[in-house]
């Protein structure tokens, strides 16, 4: 497997400059992180035993970048952004795989331009709403509650990537700021509007969805199937909110399977 | 040196168990388990009352503000309360200071450029006009705008709104959040070219940034003490030398809590009680709810992190153990005898160089009769000790033009000679 590497594009007319990790071998696919930022590491070095997988950050997050988030909008913005960032890759049509935030995202760039996404997988994506199941703002829960909302292992040693611990500035900073920069496209509440578009999606699609989220219970997974044309769901028993930090070889597995499949 | 009465409108009858029962005071304490809305009716006509009452006996301004869902204060539109107070106030030369209706959460802004020019109008020309960006708990948590589009957004209205105050011609704006294709606002403000804007703020860089380049007011409203205060003071006079300003210490506001009573022993009988309803429940306040991640730019943010919050974490861990003498030693509420509170505010005034400064009079559950002896008290015995402060140095350019001469004679009831 290649080593990893990191490259920083300009994109959006030289106004936004994400960093983007690229690693592994194989055909191409892009990886959009969640909202507390790129975190998502062991899952990443999982991908690249299959694929080259790019995994950019999105708006203002990179370091020595953050004022760059105001030069999008709103989410017709982003989605743009991200068909030039793929340009600036060379990737016509790759695989694209999003988790909670980044599976939003990744669902509205395969909806607004179906030709752009060859397989999509969205691992517990935010971006739909029920009243009977409202989705709790993680941006806002007591630190205290996290663990038991977000994590199936609730003394897991990657907790400390999303906890704000006032001891490590750098850290509580970093992880504030990413929370600022994502939640610019889904407050108050992450609903805007993807439900409608769904049926544009043509890429063959996997949802993946831990039985045990607490914060997106499994209930948004039908929902997500129902409204792509030709979807499958892979419900991943005892999987909570953070698979991809608590398990991200099975989920690598699921996912390799499914994209070369 | 110019001296107002700020109020919040707390709730006044929280439960004895609120702090252990419920998570906030702000945004998501439960209004039906709470309140009782002819309760509310009461306390808004007292908060009225005592605002009034301190106008005729002879404060300087008087002021009011925004929050929403908030037990500790619960003055949604600022603008009803200030428009009542214009009208009651009307003859003496006392300044209604809205402090004012919150700009990302109005929209179209226009309606507060309208709603001022009202007020101004309404008072003959005694309002102050006060900018806030807004907390993140009223802003992005009640009222749902995102956080990191905040401070856009009220960079936006805020030109929009002088620019619709002083534009002879009708204009468009196509702005980034607000789109106006004929703004020609009904009424103008009295004041020209507009009213004096103040600019509260919690200590953002950006906010201090914001004023100094502006040439408004910047007003820093605290509970946390003078000590804490200074260190933000301090932060906004760098910015001031470094825009080539004036050190005016009329650019600067404080809000500092008070309570006066007959002696220093006195004080802690009439005042404890509140003092510790005022921090153990109305400051009673989620941390994730204060601020929002985003609602603070990147600077300011790590400027928070890395300088600001040390220090006030640091505080707001002593303050469960407090008693009363040392919330009064740390000068978070300075409360004792008249002579003791002349002292520790001029100190405090002189330390922190501020013009404008406004106190909290009514605190946390204070019943409304302890809350007139307090005005009583300060308006008579520590008030007429500042008069001069300042003046002859410094001109007061953030104070209604027609209320800058020497203040009007009270009569001997000490209400002013031409009130009512």
């Amino acid at each position: 497997m290649a080593a990893a590497k990191e490259k920083t594009l300009s994109v959006w007319g030289d106004k936004v400059h994400p960093k983007v990790r690229i690693l592994g071998d194989g055909p191409p696919i892009v990886y959009l992180h969640g909202g507390y930022g790129p975190i998502e590491t062991e899952l990443l070095d999982e991908l690249g035993k299959n694929f080259t997988v790019y995994a950019p950050e999105h708006p203002g997050i990179t370091a020595g970048d953050e004022d760059s988030y105001k030069a999008l909008d709103d989410m017709w913005d982003l989605v743009l952004y991200y068909y030039d960032l793929f340009d600036k890759l060379g990737l016509k049509s790759p695989a694209v795989v999003g988790h909670s935030f980044g599976g939003m995202i990744a669902g509205e760039i395969a909806a607004t331009d179906p030709t752009r996404v060859g397989k999509l997988v969205l691992i517990s994506p935010l971006g739909l709403w029920r009243d009977d199941s409202p989705i709790r703002n993680y941006i806002v829960t007591p630190q205290t509650e996290l663990p038991a909302l977000l994590f199936k292992d609730q003394h897991h040693p990657s907790l400390k990537r999303i906890t704000l611990n006032p001891e490590d500035q750098d850290g509580f900073i970093r992880i504030t700021w990413a929370l600022g920069c994502t939640g610019k496209f889904m407050w108050p509440i992450p609903d805007k509007g993807l439900r409608k578009r769904l049926h544009r999606i043509a890429a063959p699609t996997l949802i993946v969805w831990g039985k045990d989220d607490k914060l997106l219970p499994a209930v948004y997974a039908d929902e997500f199937r129902k409204g792509i044309p030709g979807a499958k769901v892979h419900l991943v028993e005892g999987g909570a909110h953070m698979m991809p930090l608590e398990e991200p070889a099975r989920l690598a597995a699921t996912v390799a399977k499914f994209i070369k499949g | 040196m110019k001296i107002s009465m700020f109020h919040l409108m707390p709730y006044r009858d929280l439960p004895d168990d609120f702090a252990q029962k419920y998570h906030s005071v702000w945004v998501d304490p439960p209004y039906c388990e709470l309140a009782d809305s002819v309760k509310v009716g009461q306390y808004y006509n007292w908060t009225l009352d005592e605002l009034i009452h301190a106008a005729d006996k002879g404060i300087d301004g008087i002021c009011v503000n925004e929050h929403h869902q908030n037990a500790y204060g619960f003055m949604p539109n600022p603008d009803l309360m200030g428009s009542i107070l214009a009208r009651a106030t009307n003859g003496t030369d006392v300044a209604v200071v809205q402090m004012g209706a919150t700009l990302p959460t109005s929209n179209p802004p226009i309606r507060i450029a309208e709603e001022y020019s009202m007020i101004d109008c309404i008072s003959g020309g005694r309002m102050v006009a006060g900018m806030p960006l807004g907390t993140s708990q009223d802003v992005n948590l009640c009222y749902g705008i995102p956080p990191i589009e905040q401070r856009e957004r009220y960079y936006e209205a805020h030109d929009l709104i002088l620019k619709a105050w002083q534009s002879p011609e009708i204009f468009a704006w196509n702005g980034k959040y607000f789109k106006l294709p004929m703004v020609n606002i009904w009424p103008r403000p009295i004041q020209k070219p507009h009213p004096p804007v103040w600019i509260p703020g919690s200590g953002s860089l950006s906010t201090w940034d914001f004023s100094a380049r502006h040439n408004h007011c910047y007003c820093f409203l605290s509970y946390w003490g003078n000590n804490f205060g200074k260190r933000v003071m301090d932060g906004f006079w760098d910015f001031v030398a470094k825009g080539n300003h004036d050190p005016n210490p009329y650019r600067a506001g404080f809000l500092q809590l008070v309570a006066v009573s007959e002696t220093d022993a006195q004080a802690e009988k009439d005042y404890y009680k509140h003092i510790r309803y005022f921090y153990d429940k109305c400051l009673h306040i989620l941390p994730e709810y204060f601020p929002v991640a985003g609602n603070q730019d990147y600077k300011s943010l790590v400027n928070s992190v890395t300088k600001l919050n040390p220090q006030l974490f640091d505080l707001m861990n002593k303050i469960p153990a407090w008693k009363y003498k040392d919330f009064v030693d740390n000068q978070f509420v300075i409360a004792g005898s008249p002579a003791t509170v002349r002292q520790q505010l001029m100190e405090a005034v002189k330390k922190l160089r501020v013009g404008n400064l406004m106190v909290l009079l009514h605190i946390g559950s204070m019943p409304h009769d302890l809350t007139i002896k307090n005005i009583d008290l300060f308006c008579s015995e520590v008030l007429p000790h500042f008069r001069g402060v300042w003046d002859g140095e410094w001109d007061n350019k953030w104070w209604p033009e027609s209320l800058k001469g020497p203040r009007k004679q009270m009569s001997s009831n000490g209400v002013h000679a031409a009130a009512r």
